[in-house]
């Protein structure tokens, strides 16, 4: 469906438009464009965001997608808020390749920021608001400043006679206008829409049942495949028998591609019985490296990629000539984003041409990279949004895409794929393992003059990008390579300050070229990070390197406190200059009512040790502020941490949806508490062994949980900030930092569970 | 092999391989939406239904074992313009950021309310001990399930 009939579809009549492609508008060669970045530079098209149709509602097109953080909601307020209209009448429509202007990739937590701020969508909803008042003031005679908008209205503030709606000035036609950059925003206190806890759009159809989730695309004529993976990491494809499949009933075609296998049948169960029985002769690769030692290898490899976001120079001599130094090491593992539902897509591939129904949080890169897979055009390749389940970064929506197609180009018929349990859960792109060492030099009062850190983290392909289709599983078993590999040592002296993914800790300075943008006041600073090459597929999950580095930084801070017998939060506002850190900090505190004391807690007696730890963060430097406290129970005899209480502390600028806000606040922080305390990938010599909810532990509904209290600071003068990924960040931190200050035993290993807090109460007795 | 089934208060009758798990048919042959393949294993909820009762794992369940029952899915329950008082709580309370979890939340808490009107906190979370949600939305859920337990008790 092109946009056009799509439009007459939903009452509308709106002519064709042709959205350039990004690369083209930027004058790049195709494939140029190898980050997911694009955002914001979408289209500056008016039409392309915006459409008043004749029945006076308005159809508004995103490029940014529901992943089950409420921004399908918060995004229909925004247009209904600019375009004063009621929020019922506005229809959003989301990342379709044929209809929306291409924002790129849905991710880390850049939504908010990029389209409710100053461009993108907001700025579409402003244009038209002022070109339909500017319309008005003509067909009125009345100037536009003695005009008011209400419900799709524009009346003379004096003359409620002199009224124009906006289905008279421009219902079912073109604006013809591009976006206009000095467009002013609804002013904050004039918000009636926005603000507001506007309930989720989908959740009446979710609670029913009846909510079309990409699971639910049928296609008539529609097969279903299944993927038959490796059975170990290194494992490549001898032969197929297809003959152990004949005749069993509906099973269409075996499909093979190098190393990919997949089969075809009429219906699901079909098809899944076809797959487990398909003979398939596998040569064994070479053996996986020993899971115990993957952070001695990480430190100990030598082709490394190294980054180095400050270097203030003079820090080993400050380590040398200084009265006292701290240092501490601490490791994370790989983790999984284990969606709730495995990934599905179906695939309609007809000749030169394929449409592909995805849960993919990147559409546009998703169709070339398709295409790419096909040996289509990307043209010729139509993505079509549908939500599915939460992914929290780069689970298997895409490379299901990539396995659909394939089966659907050999059967030239539509296919649906869902991945069995196993296929996605040993062959997802993990998140980063790492492996950090911290130091800090104090003077004679405590506090610190110098920090370093050096962090070691594993990767191997990652999001496809437009060209990459081998980041992936599906892409890469095709023959596809993943995204090279180049090592850089040493690494750059660094020209422009980068927080590079909070590898840069709150304290310091963050000085580079005479200017300081980080959040604290520790002047000499040093950040360096290596990457090396992963064993497995890596990828963004929620928070990618922010959790990993925090857990580092906000223990560590937690560390020289406890060195010095200062009290935690004290100990970091004396090392904070940045006041928004610094209001969250204290906002937790005083809703935590904190009362300054060293850790670890000197009350502790009995069988239970109580504590609490806090943590902090500017994500990324620059998106979103979080505090967090939490408080624990440890069981002594076990090492069994109960997370009793959370108090959160969170300023995202100005609140668009405080519900949604406080939705996404509250899952982050009990996600964050399942990778805290369970989660972990494991494997043996030749496969990953995490492959279920068994072999890989997740939260569960039963689990006893804190209570969760949360403080919004609203910053309506401030700029829109993203939340989705905040209060995840700081959850690690905070829970070791508690178990510390109820024990007095320092984890420093993520996950922290009962056998690594025992073994640690064990050897300090 | 000929099978019938009443869903949601509908009869089918279905063609298909005896040994079919009862979620295929459910979600192929019937084309409904509400229950969700989640993992295939029984270890998630995501697939859960109503029959005699008690919630169960239609992945898990041949269609064969339920021939001639009666199934409730999520879309038995209430509409949209009607939602069913537990359905309504979980819209309250927001209970929810991705959705797809919500068949094995709804209908395991429901079913075992249902049987168990006087449950308290602890023993609802024991009756959810085996259900996920894995966007952890679990303080909302369990709010949601505890107004509807107040409203049955009422």
């Amino acid at each position: 469906m092109n946009r056009r009939s799509f439009l007459k579809g939903s009452g509308a009549l709106v002519v064709s438009f042709s959205m350039a492609r990004v690369a083209e508008e930027l004058g790049l060669a195709p494939g140029a464009l190898g980050a997911q970045r694009l955002d914001g530079a979408s289209s500056n098209q008016l039409d392309a965001w915006i459409s008043v149709n004749g029945d006076g509602s308005i159809t508004a097109f995103t490029g940014k997608c529901e992943i089950g953080q409420g921004l399908y909601t918060a995004q229909t307020q925004l247009v209904a808020e600019e375009l004063c209209v009621p929020f019922n009448r506005v229809k959003l429509i989301q990342c379709d390749t044929a209809l929306c202007p291409d924002q790129g990739t849905t991710s880390g937590q850049q939504s908010h920021p990029t389209n409710f701020n100053e461009g993108s969508l907001a700025l579409a909803g402003a244009t038209a608001r002022e070109a339909l008042v500017t319309m008005a003031a003509t067909r009125l005679g009345v100037p536009a400043d003695q005009l008011t908008v209400k419900d799709g209205v524009v009346s003379a503030r004096n003359d409620a006679s002199k009224r124009v709606t906006y289905v008279e000035l421009v219902g079912n036609r073109k604006f013809n206008l591009t976006l206009n950059r000095n467009a002013k925003r609804k002013p904050h206190a004039e918000w009636t829409v926005l603000g507001t806890p506007v309930p989720r759009v989908e959740l009446p159809a979710m609670v029913t049942g009846g909510f079309e989730f990409v699971h639910n695309v049928r296609v008539p004529g529609m097969l279903h495949g299944r993927v038959v993976r490796p059975p170990a990491r290194n494992a490549t494809l001898v032969s197929v028998d297809e003959g152990s499949v004949a005749g069993m009933p509906g099973v269409v075609k075996v499909v093979t591609r190098k190393n990919f296998v997949g089969v075809v049948a009429e219906k699901p169960w079909q098809a899944i019985q076809a797959a487990a029985r398909l003979k398939v002769a596998w040569a064994n690769g070479g053996a996986l490296p020993a899971q115990r030692d993957l952070h001695t290898r990480l430190r100990a490899d030598t082709q490394t990629r190294d980054t180095k976001p400050v270097d203030a120079g003079e820090v080993d001599a400050a380590f040398s000539g200084t009265a006292r130094v701290v240092k501490a090491s601490y490791v994370y593992p790989y983790q999984m984003h284990a969606s709730m539902g495995t990934a599905c897509a179906v695939a309609d591939v007809q000749g030169e041409k394929a449409t592909i129904w995805a849960a993919s949080q990147a559409v546009w890169p998703l169709r070339s990279s398709t295409a790419q897979v096909l040996g289509l055009k990307p043209e010729n390749v139509h993505v079509v949004f549908k939500q599915g389940p939460g992914c929290y970064g780069i689970n298997g929506a895409d490379t299901v895409s990539y396995d659909a197609a394939l089966l659907s180009q050999a059967v030239g018929k539509p296919v649906r794929v869902q991945l069995m349990r196993k296929d996605e859960m040993a062959w997802e792109n993990y998140g980063l393992a790492f492996a950090i060492d911290e130091r800090a030099a104090l003077d004679a009062n405590g506090t610190i003059t110098a920090w370093s850190y050096e962090g070691w983290s594993p990767t191997l392909g990652g999001r496809p990008g437009p060209n990459n289709p081998g980041n992936q599983v599906t892409g890469l078993l095709a023959g596809f390579d993943p995204q090279p590999f180049q090592p850089r040592t040493p690494a750059p002296a660094p020209n422009a300050f980068s927080n590079n993914d909070n590898a840069v800790p709150n304290y310091v300075t963050g000085l580079v070229n005479g200017r300081a943008s980080g959040t604290g006041k520790i002047a000499t600073q040093r950040v360096l990070s290596h990457t090396v090459r992963s064993t497995f597929l890596t990828g963004p999950l929620r928070a990618p390197a922010r959790i990993q580095n925090t857990f580092a930084h906000e223990s560590f801070i937690d560390e020289v406190a406890a060195s010095l017998k200062a009290d935690p939060v004290e100990y970091r506002l004396r090392h904070l200059s940045d006041p928004r850190l610094i209001a969250v900090v204290n906002a937790s505190a005083k809703a935590a009512n904190w009362r300054a004391r060293p850790s670890p807690n000197a009350a502790r007696r009995g069988a239970v040790a109580s504590g609490r730890g806090v943590a902090c963060v500017l994500y990324e430097g620059d998106n979103g502020y979080c505090s967090l406290i939490a408080e624990v129970d440890v069981r002594l005899d076990t090492g069994l941490v109960a997370v009793k209480r959370f108090v959160i502390a969170a300023d995202v600028g100005p609140i668009s949806n405080p519900d949604g806000l406080k939705n996404q606040l509250e899952g982050g922080a009990l996600q964050g508490l399942s990778r805290t305390l369970l989660e972990e990938v494991t494997w043996d010599e030749e496969k990953v062994t995490s492959i279920d909810w068994r072999t890989y532990k997740p939260l569960y509904l039963g689990a006893e949980i804190p209570k969760i209290e949360i403080v919004l600071l609203d910053q309506p003068d401030g700029e829109a900030m993203g939340a989705g990924e905040t209060s995840i960040t700081v959850v690690p931190a905070a829970i070791a930092n508690a178990v510390f200050d109820a024990t007095g035993v320092r984890i420093r290993q993520v996950p922290v569970t009962p056998e690594r807090v025992k073994a640690a109460l064990a050897s300090r007795t | 092999m000929s099978i019938t089934l009443k869903v949601n208060g509908q009869s089918h009758t279905v063609d298909v391989d005896p040994t079919t798990p009862l979620l295929y048919v459910l979600s192929d042959d019937l084309q409904l939406n509400g229950p969700k393949f989640g993992c295939g294993l029984g270890q998630c909820g995501a697939c859960t239904v109503i029959s005699k009762g008690q919630a169960i794992r239609s992945c898990v369940t041949p269609v064969s074992m339920v021939a001639g029952g009666e199934i409730t899915t999520l879309e038995g329950l209430g509409t949209v313009e009607k939602p069913h008082p537990i359905q309504q709580a979980f819209i309250q309370e927001q209970a929810a950021q991705c959705g797809f979890c919500l068949s094995g939340v709804i209908l395991t808490a429901k079913a075992y309310l249902d049987r168990n009107p006087k449950a308290n906190e602890a023993e609802i979370r024991q009756a959810m001990s085996g259900v996920l949600c894995r966007c952890a939305s679990n303080t909302r859920m369990l709010k949601a399930i505890t107004r509807y337990a107040q409203e049955v008790k009422a």
